[in-house]
């Protein structure tokens, strides 16, 4: 890779994240090219897909829903052109690893509203909560176990009472119980995968220092 | 301070207007139990009648509830609801005596705990079960519900489940029993076994809510919730750490409770959690679950307090280190972290070895300095923990060394808050035991302000008021002013109570006062030395022991004293008659007083004719030195009436007596020999002592610095010496 390409894209990069150091950048964005494959190609066009980003997801952070980590693909994919490119990658993972609170909090609202109107409806929650009872019974009472859940959450979330969850109604709650964060699945890694990453991406870094 | 303790919380029960009749209160578990349940009734007529003004469905199911923490706490509830809106006079005051009750019934809790009786777990109410009837409040239902999802659900389920669950008033018995009785404690003590941070948390939120209901925390433990909650402690999230701790200071209120956490080696963790100085690795990404150390620390004293009341705990909190931690939490300023620390060491300051640890971690200094604090709960606790301390002279000399005696001196005025002014007296009284600080509470007017508190104060408070105006009264300054500002005749008022630990203090205070001929005017003018001679009566031997001391004053010091110790009916025998008690302070203190009767010699004829002589050669064979030495004394006394001489070597007093002479302490040396010189006015007693030896033993102390004894001693050798030579002179003539 070009050094002063590269450069000039930590340059770039770390003028809107900041919560990493150039060096760290650096890093991320040479995993970024080992995942992609393609070491040689011009950065802006290159990307990672669905399902190479759904399987680091899983290996890497530990996720296991399906809904979810397309959600989170979507979140990370900001210019909406299926492919996660380097910028995003870095932003996105500054949200992992070094997001702040409020950060955080709009990273997992914008996981778990589906549709453009940044609102939460039932149909969504419905959906991201189906599978979360053990099938005990036979299938008409979990469906109704969860539909009920969903009102649970709705009456636990919905502030202005009507009928969806706002991105003002996410924050109040979250704000007064922070185990509302995640609340309809798991769309952090926990802190464990994230040390873990950060240890292996940053081992560089480190070792350089000495 | 126990026995002080439970008089404490019986006296707050006694004085609601509504009230038990008064029974005999002897210190028994029994008598606990039957104060509760009176309690329980007044409180059971207040909360019906809260009850039916409520507006809300209603709960005809509650009134099978028979535990009375529960109708605390639902009580308290009701009040807060309606309070504003309906009786509003009504529900503040039994708001306040709710807190009273609630504190004192807790009190009880704890002493009991404290003590080392076992059957406080019989005393477990019978479980009680909800009936499963239409009657069930809408959360009976919703929380079963709810509980469902614990057990079917998923993490998110799990979480949503939690979340909602906590918006429920779980301060509320109805709801606190719905989640047991539907299965809920099992389910949440299973996920605190699982590795899922969210649901730990969930879980703990709650169960640190509804562990404040007694019932709950048996079950917890039933369950085996407690070594969990103690694993937990070990875990690198602080936020748990904290809760975990929260709740085992919940659970941890009573004994078997305490006994599980030290056995899973939860108190090790627990003084672990203290030591926030450390910083360990933390993850470079902050968790959003994380919480500062200092509040780890909070809790985990938090813990320790709850864990603290039992012995075998605050034994285990030192072995791991616990005081030079708390002393360093002690230098903090924020009051929620110093009144559980202060709280812990009051608790542990009962026991010596502590107090050695606390002197060298000068944490006196820091808590003289909190006592000057806003908050009142924590001066409570201070207070509490120097009277814990003062038993030991060094720390009675640091206390007034750092300035704390004035701070108590002015908190005595204060007398709204009663716990306070309880710790507070206490605080005073032990400090009070050095002469030293006795001067400096004269300075600060505290003589008067305690003769002012004679009057009007819980039993509590007035064992304590009582003692520290009996220490204070071995002065003879002090003595005076008590005088002055009419504290006589209160303390006679406080000798017809029933509080032992009060009867013992008032009449040592009584006694003390007695030594001055003005004091004992006003004392025999309100008829105190009969209610002292009356105590002679009461079954404790503490109080007939007290009580005895402070006659003989009384009787050295009253004008016309044989004719006033004629006057009491029956006296004379009652008093001969406690020469066949077994407790050796009680003899001791009869022997004095029957020294102090026999100077008049017409008493001296009447206890004779009670048959005082053989029943004070009986006592002769002692080992103990207070008792051989008034035992003499009264001995020589009592020589100097008709044959009582001749009596006492017929009933075989003389041979024990000599072997007093074998003792290390010169004051029964003294009276020994007195008792023997006056025994050998008559020739068989010299036979006697010369056979067991008296001569050597008495010749080594014709030298002795003491006078009386020097006297004593070569008077009694003489008469022997004389009786001997007699004998030769008569064989040879």
């Amino acid at each position: 890779m070009d050094q002063k390409v590269l450069k000039r894209l930590v340059e770039s990069i770390s003028k809107s994240v900041n919560s990493f150091k150039k060096s760290e950048i650096e890093c991320l964005i040479r995993i970024f090219h080992n995942l992609v494959g393609r070491g040689d190609v011009k950065l802006a066009n290159v990307g990672l897909d669905r399902n190479t980003f759904r399987v680091i997801l899983h290996s890497v952070f530990g996720m296991t829903d399906d809904v979810l980590m397309n959600r989170v693909f979507f979140a990370f994919d900001k210019d909406n052109d299926n492919y996660i490119n380097v910028k995003e990658w870095v932003r996105g993972l500054s949200v992992f690893l070094r997001g702040t609170f409020e950060e955080k909090l709009r990273f997992c609202f914008e996981v778990y509203y589906f549709n453009g109107d940044g609102y939460i409806s039932r149909e969504r929650i419905y959906d991201m909560l189906k599978n979360s009872l053990h099938q005990q019974s036979p299938g008409e009472e979990t469906d109704e176990g969860i539909t009920e859940l969903v009102d649970i959450a709705l009456k636990k979330m919905d502030y202005d009472n009507d009928g969806k969850i706002s991105f003002a109604d996410f924050e109040k709650a979250v704000k007064e119980d922070r185990l509302l964060l995640e609340v309809f699945g798991p769309c952090l890694p926990e802190a464990k995968s994230c040390l873990d990453f950060e240890a292996l991406a940053f081992q560089h870094i480190l070792t350089s220092s000495f | 301070m126990s026995k002080q303790e439970v008089k404490f919380s019986e006296q707050l029960q006694k004085d609601q207007p509504n009230k038990a009749p008064k029974e005999e209160v002897a210190v028994t578990h029994k008598t606990s139990i039957t104060s509760r349940k009176s309690a329980q009734e007044n409180r059971i007529n207040l909360g019906r009648s809260q009850l039916t003004k409520r507006l809300e469905p209603s709960l005809n199911w509650r009134t099978s509830v028979s535990s009375k923490e529960s109708r605390n706490t639902l009580r308290d509830t009701q009040v807060e609801k309606h309070g504003g809106k309906l009786e509003k006079s009504r529900s503040s005051l039994s708001s306040g005596r709710a807190q009273l009750i609630r504190k004192s019934v807790e009190k009880i809790e704890e002493i009991i705990s404290d003590s080392s009786s076992e059957s406080e777990e019989d005393e477990e109410q019978p479980d009680h079960r909800q009936e499963a009837n239409a009657d069930l409040p809408s959360e009976y239902w919703q929380i079963q519900k709810l509980v469902k999802y614990l057990k079917g659900g998923n993490q998110t389920a799990t979480v949503i489940a939690l979340c909602s669950m906590k918006d429920f008033n779980l301060a509320q018995e109805t709801c606190q029993l719905a989640i047991r009785d539907v299965g809920g404690l099992e389910v949440l003590i299973n996920l605190l076994e699982t590795d899922e941070v969210k649901c730990k948390i969930g879980s703990l939120k709650i169960l640190k809510e509804i562990s404040h209901n007694p019932q709950i925390r048996r079950n917890i433990v039933d369950l085996g919730g407690l070594p969990v909650m103690v694993n937990i402690l070990d875990s690198p999230h602080k936020s748990l750490k904290c809760l975990a701790a929260e709740t085992i200071a919940n659970v941890a209120k009573f004994k078997r409770a305490r006994r599980v956490v030290r056995r899973h080696g939860g108190i090790t963790k627990l003084v672990a959690l203290l030591d926030c100085g450390k910083h360990s690795a933390e993850p470079a990404q902050s968790s959003l679950y994380e919480t500062r150390d200092v509040e780890v620390a909070r809790c985990g004293a938090l813990a320790l307090w709850s864990c603290s009341k039992s012995y075998a705990n605050k034994e285990s909190i030192r072995k791991a280190g616990g005081i030079p931690l708390l002393a360093r939490l002690l230098k903090t300023s924020h009051e929620d972290m110093l009144i559980p620390v202060v709280g812990t060491l009051q608790e542990c300051a009962s026991e010596e070895n502590y107090r050695a640890a606390i002197k060298a971690e000068r944490i006196i200094e820091n808590l003289v300095k909190n006592l000057n604090s806003e908050n009142e709960q924590l001066q409570e606790h201070c207070a509490m923990a120097i009277y814990q301390c003062a038993e030991d002279e060094d720390t009675r000399d640091l206390v007034r060394l750092h300035g704390g005696l004035k701070p108590l001196a002015s908190l005595l005025t204060n007398t709204d808050n009663k716990e306070r002014l309880a710790a507070v007296t206490g605080a005073v009284w032990k400090c009070s035991i050095s002469k030293e600080n006795v001067t400096k509470f004269r300075e600060y007017k505290a003589i008067e302000t305690l003769v002012g508190l004679l009057t009007d104060q819980p039993e509590e408070v007035l064992v304590n008021v009582v003692g520290a105006l009996g220490e204070c009264c071995q002065e003879h300054e002090n003595r005076i002013i008590i005088r002055k500002c009419g504290g006589i005749q209160p303390l006679v008022n406080l000798l017809v109570g029933i509080n032992q630990a009060l009867l013992v203090n008032v009449t040592k205070a009584v006694g003390a006062c007695a030594v001055e001929p003005e004091s004992m005017m006003i004392i025999d003018r309100l008829d105190g030395v009969r209610l002292l001679w009356s105590l002679l009566k009461n079954p404790h031997p503490d109080v007939k022991a007290s009580a005895a001391w402070a006659l003989c004053p009384c009787i050295q010091n009253a004008k016309d004293a044989g004719e006033m110790v004629r006057s009491f009916v029956g006296g004379l025998e009652l008093v001969v008659n406690l020469l066949k008690s077994e407790n050796k302070e009680v003899l001791a203190s009869v022997c004095a007083v029957i020294t102090n009767i026999a100077k008049d010699q017409e008493n001296l004829a009447v206890i004779t004719d009670h048959g005082v002589v053989p029943l004070l050669s009986k006592l002769a064979n002692t080992n103990n030195d207070k008792l051989r030495r008034h035992l003499a004394e009264t001995i020589s006394r009592c020589c100097m009436w008709g044959r009582n001489r001749v009596a006492f070597g017929e009933h075989k007093a003389v041979a024990p007596l000599v072997r007093y002479l074998k003792s290390n302490d010169t004051n029964v040396h003294r009276a020994t020999a007195q008792a023997l010189y006056q025994l050998s006015e008559d020739a068989d007693n010299c036979i006697t002592m010369h056979e067991n030896g008296a001569v050597k033993l008495l010749l080594d102390m014709v030298g002795s610095p003491d006078e009386e004894l020097q006297e004593a001693a070569a008077g009694c050798i003489s008469n022997i010496r004389r009786l001997a030579l007699a004998i030769e002179k008569a064989r040879y003539s």
